[in-house]
């Protein structure tokens, strides 16, 4: 059996993904302006912040949706900048959306099956032809399908079209469908935006699982302050698209100026 | 591993493979063969112009599968699927067909000709594909019918392949393992006419590219395409090129235009460049409408229904005083003139209605009877 338990952590030492001072505009706009942060294996780093702070834009630059105007990214030892999402995939980089954006006519099976593309390892010749090369490629992913199913416990829902089921279930779907691409880096985006104190406490529990028993590095956007001060090793603030406070969650949940960005200044003189 | 079946639980599974093999219940297993025994004696039941008509419908089936690939599972809307039908049609004739005072052929034998319609269409398919990357939607379906006017004004000019309008030229030579399937005589003991010949090959090769497009389907590729069309931004993201999948599924979808385009006009016999209009395009459009939408069982019927579609407005003309049977009689309409108004009857009523097609009909009869006594 195929097992996706990782059997030797990697060597400590590298950080897994390294942004330096990304700047980001559009047009006008400036989303994200010396942005520099590290992520390190098995960590998990958190980033929050207002709305419109910039953390989806991170995401976007990450995995080769935006490409921003400076800076460098480096994920593994490899630049990414330039790089089209599809090659960015392959080179072991996952996320979930912040906004469902599961594949609603296909069943749950073929969803995460997706997220095993990467792996399939045959092409349209084999595909048209459905000889023993593409079976068997078919049967070795799905059962590697079979043991995230298992593990985020969405047994009940195989066969049924992902956009017909209930949206706790949906996040949970779109976690697995990344985590079926065997990611070196896993980004997660609002995992439990909308969700009732039960399913938080559900995918507060699958993220724990991830990372003890899979030890895959992740970085988390979440609004839900408890969720991301109990999980995070490391948090980063953002505000207006600039890093403002980087550490432990303790320290940034102190910080004046992260307090300043939710709050707003205690000195209502400051603020004019 | 071992894979047993367990009597009286036909959704049962003991394996992956069962779960993914081609027919995977049962019913599905015994319906199907039912279906290739009663097709297999069609011909010896139906009269010859009605299975001609089938004949045709199944031709056509194979084309309507190629567009349900492109359209239906990777959800590029294509209205120039005429124009790769075309390119397969006069690939063909020029390659099996033969020389006569005003047009070239070459004479070559099927094994040649077919393929090479089936390519020569992927290859204009490969060079459409890159638009596809750029476009989507409607803007894609307008760029498309561009094609269709391109291929057009081809088709017309080049009268040493085509034979110009008006004119036309035959379609290639039909001989499989020497056996002319134009002509009537004894084959295999039996004593077959032309048309019970030519419905035998259009089922063999019905069947064949059916087979090949559910391997595409339910394979890695068929994903992909499906991906593509439910969110082309999250399938980029966990790794689908889309580039190489849109260009794939016009090339395949090409392929399968080419292939019937040589074969609808190799049993025809003789055509004229204003059939790859947007006539066809739209035809096939509603043959993958009102057929389902990404199923390839959706796409046969949806064939044999609309390549009916004639016969039975022929028969409705008969029944009906005020529909006139040809184009210059009285009457309120012509017969040629209800075909067009129930197309766009059948698109319209379908859409609404049941936009699934005849495929969703068929699913909810066969969850009805699954149930039966029951409500559900």
């Amino acid at each position: 059996m195929t097992d996706i338990r990782r059997e030797a952590p990697p060597e400590q030492g590298t950080p897994v993904v390294s942004v330096k001072d990304v700047d980001l505009n559009f047009a006008g706009v400036k989303a994200l302006s010396g942005v520099t942060f590290d992520v390190n294996d098995n960590e998990l780093f958190a980033i929050i912040g207002p709305n419109g702070a910039g953390k989806t834009s991170i995401f976007n630059v990450l995995s080769g949706v935006y490409r921003p105007q400076a800076g460098s990214v480096t994920f593994l030892g490899e630049d990414l900048l330039g790089k089209r999402p599809h090659v960015v995939a392959g080179l072991g980089m996952a996320r979930t959306f912040q906004n469902i954006e599961l594949f609603e006519n296909l069943d749950v099976v073929d969803n995460l099956m997706l997220g095993r593309h990467h792996h399939l390892g045959y092409g349209w010749p084999s595909a048209v032809a459905w000889l023993g090369r593409a079976q068997k490629a078919e049967i070795r992913n799905r059962r590697y399908v079979e043991e995230i199913i298992d593990f985020l416990e969405i047994e009940p829902y195989r066969r049924m079209p992902a956009g017909l089921l209930p949206y706790g279930v949906q996040k949970r779907i779109e976690l697995g469908r990344a985590l079926a691409m065997e990611p070196k880096l896993l980004l997660l985006d609002e995992p439990v935006a909308g969700m009732n104190g039960e399913e938080t406490e559900d995918m507060a529990r699958f993220i724990l699982d991830i990372r003890s028993e899979l030890g895959i590095p992740m970085i988390l956007v979440e609004h839900d302050m408890g969720l991301v001060m109990d999980l995070a090793d490391r948090v980063m603030a953002m505000d207006f698209g600039r890093p403002v406070a980087t550490g432990l969650p303790s320290e940034v949940q102190a910080h004046p100026e992260v307090i300043r960005a939710y709050l707003g200044s205690p000195d209502p003189e400051e603020v004019a | 591993m071992t894979s047993t079946r367990l009597r009286g639980r036909p959704l049962v599974r003991t394996s992956y493979a069962q779960d993914m093999s081609l027919l995977n219940t049962p019913a599905k297993r015994r319906s199907t063969i039912l279906i290739i025994i009663v097709s297999f004696l069609v011909p010896f039941i139906v009269t010859d112009d009605l299975l001609l008509v089938l004949t045709l419908g199944m031709i056509s089936a194979v084309g309507a599968i190629g567009l349900n690939l492109v359209t239906g599972y990777a959800g590029q809307v294509s209205l120039g699927h005429a124009f790769f039908i075309g390119l397969g049609a006069y690939t063909g004739a020029v390659l099996g067909g033969d020389t006569d005072a005003s047009v070239t052929g070459y004479g070559l034998p099927i094994y040649i000709w077919l393929p090479a319609a089936g390519v020569v269409a992927a290859l204009a398919g490969l060079l459409v594909g890159p638009i596809a990357v750029r476009l989507r939607g409607l803007y894609l379906a307008i760029v498309t019918l561009g094609l269709v006017f391109l291929g057009d004004h081809i088709f017309r000019e080049s009268r040493s392949l085509t034979g110009g309008p008006g004119v036309g030229r035959r379609g290639p030579d039909l001989v499989i393992f020497g056996i002319d399937l134009e002509e009537s005589g004894v084959v295999l003991g039996l004593d077959l006419a032309r048309e019970q010949r030519q419905f035998f090959m259009a089922l063999v090769f019905l069947i064949i590219f059916a087979v090949l497009g559910r391997n595409i389907a339910r394979s890695g590729v068929g994903r992909a395409f499906s991906a593509i069309r439910d969110r082309d931004v999250a399938a980029a993201v966990i790794g689908v090129d889309l580039t190489k999948y849109k260009v794939m599924a016009f090339a395949m979808s090409s392929f399968f235009a080419g292939v019937t385009g040589a074969l609808y006009y190799a049993v025809v016999g003789v055509f004229e460049p204003s059939a790859f209009g947007l006539l066809l395009s739209v035809q096939y459009l509603a043959m993958v409408l009102i057929g389902g939408v990404a199923t390839i069982s959706g796409a046969i019927m949806g064939a044999l229904f609309i390549s009916s579609l004639g016969r039975i407005s022929g028969e409705i003309a008969h029944v009906l005083p005020f529909i006139s049977e040809s184009s210059s009689g009285s009457g309120l309409l012509s017969v040629f003139q209800l075909e067009a108004i129930l197309y766009g009857v059948l698109i319209v009523v379908f859409l609404i209605f049941e936009p699934r097609g005849l495929f969703g009909i068929w699913t909810r009869v066969r969850n009805y009877w699954k149930g039966w006594p029951f409500s559900y």
